[in-house]
C-alpha cells in the first residue's frame, strides 16, 4: 500500500474497503481486539466488509455467531467487562432491536450504575438507512434513537477517512460505542490523505465552508448536503456544510459556530422527523441560539412511515437533494 | 379433514403441480430479478417446495398462516393469487401489500397469510398470538409457522415455543431446516443439531421429517395437525431439506461445495415425485405436458397483471400508517 511505504499519493478506496481495513488493523495491532457477529466468517459479511479476515486471523478472532443478537451483544458487553476490546458486528440496526435491551439496559449503565468500578471498551458497528429497497424490516434508521442514550457514543461515519480511522478511536475509548454505517455508502469511493492516520470522534466537522446557511447533515445525507450546496452554489449562495460525525455527544460548538455566523440551519435526518436527532439539534439552537437566528430552523427527515419497498414509493420517504436545495433557498431568500 | 394421506391419481397430481408451480416461479423470479423488474433482497424457495406443499394439504381455509422472507413458496401453496405476488415485486399497487413489502412481505388477509417476515424468528410469537385468538374465536383452527434453523439460536424461539406448550394453543410449528443460515452450516451455530429435540424439552410432540418427500411432510403436517385441532395444544415438525440456490441474489455460497449442492438435488422432491407417478401408471405424458403449460400460462398471465398494474400515488405514502378502524 502507498502509505506504508511512506509515498504520499492520496490512497482510492471505497468506504466498505474502509471499514475492512479498520477491523483488519484492530485485530493485528491488539490481541484483546476479536470481531464477533452473524456471518462475520465464512460468509465475509452480509455487506462483505469483514471478506478475507477470518482466514487471515482464524475463528477465535472473527467469530461467526449463532442468530442470537441479544446473546452475542450480550457476551460482547462481558467480555469487554472482564478486560477483552471486542468488536461486534449487528447486520442492520433493524436487527439490534433484538439486542437493545443489552444495549441499554447493560452496555449504558454499567459504569456508572456500579459507581464507576467497571467500564464497558466495546464496539458496536451495524449497518443503517435505506436506498436499496429492503423494505421497512431492513431500511430504518435508528441511530438517531441510540443517541437518546446517555452511556453511550454514537458514530456516523460519512466519509472514507472515517470509515477508515473511526474505529480506532472507537476502540480507545472506555465506553460503548455504536458506529452506524449507511449501506449506500458502503459503494462510495473516496480519497485518503496519507498524511492522516487517525481521527477524533467529539467533533462534527465543517465539509464545505459557506457563510449564508447552514445545512447539517450525516451519513448518507452528507453526500446530498454537498450536491445541494453546489447547487446553491449555482444560485448564488454559499451554503456552510457540516458533517455530524458523532450523534453522541453532539458537538454543540461546532454547530452553534456555524449557525452563529450563518444564521440559519437546515438539519438533514434520514430518521423519522418526530423525536430526532434532529429535533434535539433544533431543540439546542433554539434553547441556546434563538437570538442568533434570523429564520426558522428547517429539517429534511424521512417521511413518518415504515420504509416501502417500491422505488418511488422509498424515494419519497426520504430526504432528497431537491428538498434541502428547496428549504435552503428559502430560508436565505423568504418569498 | 383427514389425519391420513390418500395418495391417487389426482393428489398425486396435485402435489406435482403445486410444487412445479413454485419452482417455474422462482425461475421466471430470477429472470425478472435479472431485468431488474424485482428489487430489494430475493431469496428463493428451489429443493424447499415439498415442505410448503405438503404442510399446505393439511390445511382448510379457516387456517393461518406466518411465513418469513423466503415466503414465496409459502404464499403459493396456500393459494394466494400468484399475479398478486408478481404485482407486488414490481412494486405495484395492485400487489398484494400494495408494493411496499416486496418479496419478503406477502401478506393476503383472505387467505389468512400473515406475512412474510424479514426478522429472523419475528413470526413465532405473531403465530402464538394469531393461535391465541383463533382459540378463543375460530375453534379447530391451526396457526401454521414457518422458519428456517436459524431461528432456533433466537431467544423468540424458545419464548414462543415455551407460551405455546402452556397455553396449549394450536399453532403447527414448521422448521424447514435447510443446513445453513445464511452461510452458517447448522452445526457451527447449534449445539443440538436437531432441532425438533429442543421442542420435545418443551414437552411438544416434535418430529423430524424427510423435507424432501411431499407425501411424508403431508403424512406428518396431518398427524400434527389432527393432534392439534382435538385441543392437544401445539405440534413441531422439523422438515430436513436443503435450498438449491444461493441465500439471496447477493451470495458468493463461500460456505458450501458445489459437490454437496449437487448431491442434495439427487433427492430433488420434483424429479423424485414426477418419476414415482410415471412408473405408478398415475401420471402421463400427456398431462404432464398439460400440467406444465397451464402453469407456464399461469406465470405468464401473472406477468403481464404484473406489467400493467399501476405504481401507487405518493400521496398515499402514510397511508395505513395508522388504520381508521381495524378491519372485521
Ligand atoms: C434478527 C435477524 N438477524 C439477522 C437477519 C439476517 N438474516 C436474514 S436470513 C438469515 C439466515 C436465516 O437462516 P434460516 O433461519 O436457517 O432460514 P433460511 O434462510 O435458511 O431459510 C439471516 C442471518 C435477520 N433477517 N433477522
Amino acid at each position: 500500500m502507498n502509505a506504508e511505504k511512506g509515498t504520499a499519493a492520496p490512497l482510492r478506496m471505497t468506504y466498505r474497503e474502509a471499514c475492512r481495513q479498520a477491523i483488519r488493523e484492530a485485530l493485528a495491532g491488539d490481541p484483546k481486539t476479536f470481531i464477533m457477529g452473524e456471518d462475520v466468517g465464512l460468509y465475509g459479511g452480509c455487506y462483505a466488509v469483514t471478506k478475507g479476515l477470518l482466514e487471515e486471523f482464524g475463528p477465535m478472532r472473527v467469530r461467526d455467531t449463532p442468530l442470537a443478537e441479544s446473546a452475542f451483544v450480550g457476551a460482547g458487553i462481558g467480555a469487554a467487562l472482564a478486560g477483552m476490546r471486542p468488536i461486534v458486528e449487528i447486520m442492520t440496526c433493524n436487527f439490534s432491536l433484538l439486542a437493545l435491551d443489552q444495549i441499554l439496559n447493560n452496555a449504558a449503565t454499567i459504569s456508572h450504575m456500579s459507581g464507576g468500578q467497571f467500564a464497558v471498551p466495546l464496539v458496536i458497528r451495524m449497518a443503517t438507512g435505506a436506498g436499496r429497497q429492503l423494505a421497512a424490516q431492513h431500511s430504518h434508521s435508528l441511530e438517531g434513537w441510540y443517541a437518546h442514550i446517555p452511556g453511550l457514543k454514537v458514530l456516523a461515519p460519512a466519509t472514507v477517512e472515517d470509515a477508515r480511522y473511526m474505529l480506532k478511536a472507537a476502540l480507545n475509548d472506555p465506553n460503548p460505542v455504536l458506529i452506524f454505517e449507511h449501506i449506500v455508502l458502503y459503494n462510495a469511493e473516496g480519497e485518503l490523505d496519507p498524511s492522516v492516520t487517525a481521527v477524533d470522534i467529539s467533533t462534527a466537522k465543517v465539509r464545505r465552508p459557506g457563510r449564508a446557511v447552514t445545512i447539517l447533515a450525516y451519513g448518507n445525507s452528507l453526500p446530498k448536503a454537498l450536491q445541494a450546496a453546489d447547487e446553491l452554489a449555482r444560485d448564488g449562495i454559499d451554503a456552510e456544510v457540516i458533517d455530524l460525525r458523532v450523534l453522541r455527544p453532539l458537538d454543540n460548538a461546532t454547530i452553534f459556530q456555524s449557525v452563529t455566523k450563518t444564521r440559519r440551519c437546515v438539519i438533514v435526518d434520514e430518521g423519522w422527523k418526530s423525536g430526532s436527532i434532529s429535533a434535539e439539534i433544533a431543540a439546542r439552537l433554539s434553547e441556546d441560539l434563538f437570538f442568533e437566528l434570523d429564520a426558522p430552523i428547517r429539517r429534511i427527515c424521512s417521511r413518518e412511515a415504515p420504509i416501502p419497498y417500491a422505488a418511488h414509493l422509498e424515494a419519497a420517504a426520504l430526504p432528497q437533494m431537491p428538498h434541502i436545495v428547496d428549504a435552503a433557498r428559502r430560508l436565505v431568500r423568504p418569498a | 379433514m383427514s389425519d391420513k394421506v390418500h395418495l391417487d391419481r389426482d393428489h398425486g397430481q396435485h402435489l406435482l403441480r403445486e410444487m412445479l408451480r413454485i419452482r417455474r416461479f422462482e425461475a421466471k423470479c430470477v429472470e425478472l430479478y435479472q431485468a431488474q423488474k424485482i428489487r430489494g433482497f430475493l431469496h428463493l424457495y428451489d429443493g424447499e417446495e415439498a415442505v410448503a406443499v405438503g404442510v399446505m394439504q393439511a390445511l382448510d381455509a379457516r387456517d393461518a398462516v406466518v411465513s418469513t422472507y423466503r415466503d414465496h413458496g409459502h404464499a403459493l401453496a396456500r393459494g394466494v393469487d400468484m399475479g398478486s405476488l408478481v404485482a407486488e415485486m414490481y412494486g405495484k399497487v395492485e400487489g398484494c401489500s400494495r408494493g411496499r413489502g416486496g418479496s419478503m412481505h406477502f401478506f393476503d388477509r383472505a387467505k389468512r397469510f400473515y406475512g412474510g417476515n424479514a426478522i429472523v424468528g419475528g413470526g413465532l410469537p405473531l403465530a402464538v398470538g394469531i393461535a391465541l385468538a383463533d382459540k378463543e374465536l375460530r375453534a379447530g383452527a391451526v396457526t401454521v409457522c414457518f422458519f428456517g434453523e436459524g431461528a432456533a439460536g433466537e431467544g423468540e424461539f424458545h419464548e414462543s415455543l415455551n407460551l405455546a406448550e402452556l397455553w396449549k394453543l394450536p399453532v403447527l410449528f414448521v422448521c424447514e431446516n435447510n443446513l445453513y443460515a445464511m452461510g452458517v452450516p447448522l452445526e457451527e451455530a447449534e449445539a443440538e443439531t436437531d432441532i425438533y429435540r429442543k421442542a420435545a424439552a418443551y414437552r411438544t410432540p416434535a418430529e423430524k421429517v424427510d423435507g424432501m418427500d411431499p407425501i411424508a411432510v403431508e403424512a406428518a403436517a396431518r398427524r400434527a395437525a389432527a393432534s392439534i385441532r382435538s385441543g392437544n395444544g401445539p405440534y413441531f415438525l422439523e422438515c430436513r431439506t436443503y435450498r438449491f440456490r444461493a441465500h439471496s441474489m447477493f451470495d458468493a455460497q463461500l460456505y458450501r461445495t458445489k459437490e454437496e449442492v449437487e448431491l442434495w438435488k439427487k433427492r430433488d422432491p420434483l424429479p423424485r415425485l414426477q418419476t414415482w407417478l410415471v412408473e405408478n401408471n398415475m401420471l402421463s405424458e400427456e398431462e404432464l405436458r398439460r400440467m406444465e403449460s397451464e402453469i407456464d400460462a399461469e406465470i405468464v398471465a401473472a406477468v403481464a397483471f404484473a406489467e400493467a398494474g399501476q405504481w401507487e400515488a405518493i400521496e398515499d405514502l402514510e397511508r395505513f400508517v395508522l388504520m381508521d378502524e381495524a378491519p372485521e
